[in-house]
């Protein structure tokens, strides 16, 4: 097909043309080479800065270096909330060889359950591969010990050291301190982004929660080299995280322990507080629960438990809990009383065991009319009318007053409002009106209604902290401070807050606080019960509130209802006296009756009083 | 064969033949000397790119032994025995290529290699030189400057290794084993007309095959080059991680060692495709210069040789050789630095890799035969 043209070639004329090909290739290579050049130019000189940004961009990384989260403990600096080095089982998936045999093998070593894998399953897809995923958080020392050894046959399992939220105390200070948990989505939203770097935890409930600024800390920094993969490889400049502030509570541990003792078994609340700052030495509420629990997430069944329980754990009593506050009342209004000159100390009314409005038959009774069958006596005034809680007496003063003159006399003392105590999930209570009730039922008040908010029933409902804090207007003739359980945050001491003052006669305070001492001090009072081998004086009032209505001359007979419609008793008091320095509110949830409150309280006072008693005689003050 | 009586003595004035040893091995001096500077600076930049590893420069220096050793043997081949081996060799290695989607070896999703028993072997390097071999053979044979139907079949000669390539599928080999072919076409003087006339049908034929003939990798491969921003982390990473290094380099670079962007794994291939990115970040702009400055030592030696080379085959396969290796040089540069598409081509003599070494070599020894026959016929 081809003709090979050997002889007749033309060599020089070959030679020619192919030498004026290859400069003209030459030329080609030069500007193709000379066009580089100028790319690498263009990169490398005029682009520089921009390139050397991002160059440092990618290298360098901020990260965060989540502060220490602040302790928590009582007036005596013992732990109530703390951070304990745990050590957790955790996983490098990229340096796992072969997964399903690395899980038999840890699972032969050491329990692992099922919840663990499940969680992390869940865990590792939010990870990076170089990330250490937890399998198993806490584990216990020979359980790190049995890792430790085998650690040449797990691949790719470390064992993480952290600090972990730890509650010490348990359910005693479950309603206090609350707890700690994993941010949720909700959180996460509303928290700043930037501080919580870092931070795994945040308070949920409690003071953890109130508190969550100061406890939580201010987030540091570092810079650090990291490749692409994001493995850090070492740490160019650090700022260092402000740790969280340690809490110091006017909380004391003993008497709180006293006050869980005392109470035992019975659902209610105690709240004890120092009328002279307001500081709040014991806030008990049971059952509680074991706040350890939270810290990590509690599993489906632990919560469902809680939850779902009669008893409501969950539920804080003390400041969650609104019960009608019962005969407890009886001294605030008494002094209303003295103050709007609708009675004055020695005003006697005569008491039949039952009391009647004008132009109705229904008869109100009073609680003694089921005992005794009578009134407390044929006239009772108003120091007796507290110290024997006569009903009577209440139910004229408060037709007298009116329900809406009620409502104005007491809201001083902080009733129907919060006490804005450092402690989440505060309830305000009911201080009823004639418009509260318009607007919230849309009826008139009945003038029947009356008499039942005169002896702190019907629609009137109060918090056992809110008691505690009326108590306290008492115990200082007027003055009274805002409850709170912290006493200082960090090295910064809170100041108390001083709540208005309310105005009485001197004359008038002087009436109703003998009166409520002649509740635990006369032999007829209704607390007389715990006036046995007293070392000291004590101010105080019963309570009994109803949870069920009783039908007209209806009997209320313990007996026949269930538990949980049981009345609840109260017991409220300060002491000493004359200088007081402890107020104490007992709820007994169901109690019974007061009953059930008062040597609660009297175990409480004791704790308390005890351990300053012998100074006092010697004149000295040291609280 | 009688080419090389015809030839007048010329009158070399080229230092190399001043050294007898050189002589004696039939080395290029001037050939060698570049290149020697490339090995010894590659392998400096391929330490810092290996992040200190002894072991990649150990294993590099044994590619370089090995390829050193095949470029001393090429070298003392005569011109004479190239030519006339040259069909066998070109049909040897057709018949491999032919081999390997039949019984060859699977990497990366891509069958290129074929095993003997110990050695894996990849025939489209053979074909690297055999292809400038046989096109040159061709046209001794059938007349310079080629007329149409020995043009015609030369370019079936080049098609058919480059398609048995392109279906590896290897299409950065494929493109420059063709382009081998393809320099000699051009070398030889082909008409200018036929030359546009392919260009004008290069062009057309350019879109069945990018819908029918490309994997959608090859195609991902050169969109991305348009476009790499729109893909940060897929297809555009490597070309903008790369630009990163270039850029951030400057003039002078961040010190041998000190590149980030490559040691702290943001550079990919940093050891093969991607070093003159390494190079550039460490020694700036000054590095790259110097680099280029000694292609274009090897270049211009490599135009020289074939320029004044005896007989046309050895001047149409010293210029292929040399065209080719310029591409190499040309199309690794530009693809790192964003101009060209990133189609698989390593950094001559820099790159790790034994393969690509040992053909480059093999490459630079028909070179120095072809500068050593000149001198011989010259004494």
């Amino acid at each position: 097909m081809f003709v090979s043209r050997d002889v007749l070639r033309d060599t020089h004329r070959e030679a020619a043309i192919n030498r004026q090909r290859v400069v003209f290739a030459g030329f080609i290579v030069l500007s193709a080479l000379a066009m580089l050049a100028y790319r690498y130019y263009d990169l490398q000189i005029r682009n520089y800065d921009q390139f050397l940004t991002q160059s440092d961009r990618n290298r360098v990384r901020l990260e965060a270096i989540p502060p220490t989260r602040g302790l928590i403990v009582d007036r005596a600096g013992r732990l109530l909330a703390v951070n304990e080095p745990t050590h957790a089982l955790a996983v490098v998936i990229e340096r796992v060889g072969d997964e399903a045999l690395l899980f038999q093998e840890l699972q032969s070593l050491i329990d692992i359950s099922s919840d663990d894998l499940e969680r992390f399953a869940e865990r590792r897809h939010r990870r990076r591969p170089y990330d250490p995923v937890p399998l198993k958080l806490q584990l216990s020392d020979e359980e790190m010990a049995i890792i430790g050894v085998n650690r040449h046959r797990l691949p790719g399992v470390t064992i993480e050291a952290q600090l972990t939220r730890a509650y010490p105390h348990g359910s005693l200070l479950s309603h206090v301190v609350g707890y700690v948990g994993r941010i949720n989505e909700r959180e996460a939203s509303t928290i700043d982004a930037e501080n919580y770097r870092g931070t795994l935890h945040i308070g949920k409930v409690g003071l953890e929660r109130w508190y969550e600024s100061a406890l939580h800390g201010l987030v540091g920094s570092q810079n650090i080299e990291a490749n692409a993969h994001g493995r850090i490889l070492r740490v160019l400049e650090q700022e260092l995280p402000g740790d969280g502030a340690t809490l110091s509570l006017h909380l004391d541990l003993d008497l709180q322990r006293a006050a869980a003792e005392a109470l035992g078994d019975q659902r209610g609340a105690i709240v004890a507080l120092d009328p002279r700052d307001g500081g709040i030495l014991a806030l008990y509420s049971n059952p509680g629960f074991d706040p350890n629990l939270f810290v990590n997430g509690i599993s489906q069944r632990d919560y469902a438990a809680l939850r779902d329980s009669a008893d409501t754990p969950l539920l804080n009593r003390a400041v969650q809990g609104q019960y009608p506050p019962g005969s407890t009342i009886k001294p605030m209004l008494g002094l209303a009383g003295l103050e709007l000159d609708l009675v004055e100390p020695d005003t006697a009314i005569p008491d039949p065991g039952w009391y009647t409005l004008p132009g109705d038959s229904r008869r109100y009774r009073d609680w003694i009319l089921r005992i005794r069958g009578r009134g407390h006596a044929d006239e009772v005034d108003l120091k007796m009318a507290i110290a024997e809680s006569c009903d009577v007496y209440y139910y004229d003063l408060a037709r007298r007053m009116g329900i809406d003159a009620i409502a104005t006399a007491l809201a001083p003392f902080g009733l129907g409002e919060k006490t804005r105590v450092d402690i989440t999930s505060e309830q305000s209570g009911i201080l009823p009106t004639s418009a509260w009730k318009r607007e919230r039922m849309g009826q008139p008040w009945y003038p029947g209604e009356t008499l039942s908010v005169g002896i702190g029933q019907g629609y009137m409902l109060a918090t056992p902290v809110q008691l505690a804090q009326a108590v306290m207007v008492i115990a200082n003739r007027g003055a009274s401070f805002q409850p709170s359980l912290v006493r200082r945050v960090g090295d910064k001491p809170q100041v108390p807050v001083a709540r208005p003052a309310v105005e009485a006669d001197e004359a008038h305070w002087a009436a109703v606080i003998a009166g409520m001492m002649d509740v635990v001090h006369t032999q007829r009072g209704t607390a007389a019960a715990i006036s046995k081998d007293l070392a000291y004086t004590i101010a105080g009032k019963t309570g009994t509130s109803q949870v069920i209505g009783i039908a007209q001359d209806g009997v209320y007979n313990e007996d026949e209802i269930s538990e949980r419609h049981r009345n609840h008793g109260w017991f409220v008091a300060f002491a000493p006296v004359d200088e007081p320095r402890i107020v104490v509110v007992v709820l007994a949830e169901n109690g019974g009756g007061s009953s059930a409150a008062y040597p609660v309280a009297r175990r409480v006072l004791d704790q308390w009083m005890d351990r300053w008693l012998d100074d006092w005689v010697m004149g000295q003050d040291d609280v | 064969m009688s080419d090389y009586d015809r030839n007048l003595p010329s009158h070399d004035r080229d230092l190399g033949r001043g050294t007898p040893l050189a002589q004696l091995l039939h080395v290029d001096v001037w050939l060698l000397v570049p290149v020697f500077f490339l090995i010894a600076g590659g392998l400096l930049v391929l330490y810092s790119a290996s992040d200190g590893s002894v072991g990649t420069l150990w294993r590099q220096c044994r590619n370089f032994a090995i390829a050193g050793v095949a470029m001393l043997l090429a070298a003392q081949i005569s011109v004479d025995q190239y030519r006339r081996w040259a069909p066998l060799v070109y049909v040897f290695g057709l018949i491999l290529l032919i081999a390997v989607p039949l019984v060859g070896v699977g990497a990366k999703g891509a069958q290129r290699w074929l095993s003997l028993g110990v050695v894996r072997f990849q025939p489209s390097e053979l074909m690297k030189l055999a292809m400038p071999l046989m096109i040159a053979w061709w046209y001794t044979r059938y007349g310079i400057p080629p007329r149409l139907l020995p043009l015609l079949g030369s370019l079936c000669l080049v098609v058919l290794p480059a398609a048995c390539i392109v279906i590896q599928p290897d299409l950065g080999t494929s493109l420059l084993v063709a382009a081998s072919g393809l320099f000699v076409v051009f070398i030889a003087g082909v008409s200018v007309w036929y030359l546009l006339s392919a260009i004008a049908l290069a062009l057309l034929s350019a879109w069945p095959a990018w819908t029918y003939l490309l994997k959608d990798y090859q195609r991902q491969r050169i969109l991305t080059l348009f476009d790499p921003e729109a893909d940060r982390l897929g297809a555009g990473w490597n070309i903008i991680q790369s630009k990163t290094a270039i850029g951030s380099g400057g003039w002078s670079g961040k010190g041998w060692l000190q590149g980030t962007q490559s040691h702290l794994d943001f550079l990919p291939e940093s050891q093969t495709d991607f070093i003159i990115a390494v190079l550039a970040e460490e020694f700036g702009l000054r590095g790259v210069l110097l680099l280029l400055g000694c292609y274009l030592l090897i270049i211009a030696r490599g135009f020289w040789i074939g320029l004044t080379a005896q007989s046309s085959f050895s001047r149409l396969v010293a210029s292929s050789i040399t065209l080719t290796f310029f591409v190499y040089v040309f199309v690794n540069i530009g693809m790192v630095a964003g101009v060209l598409p990133v189609v698989g081509v390593p950094l001559p003599l820099v790159s790790f890799g034994g393969t690509s070494i040992v053909t480059l070599m093999l490459g630079f020894g028909v070179l120095m035969a072809i500068s050593t026959e000149k001198k011989r016929i010259s004494q």
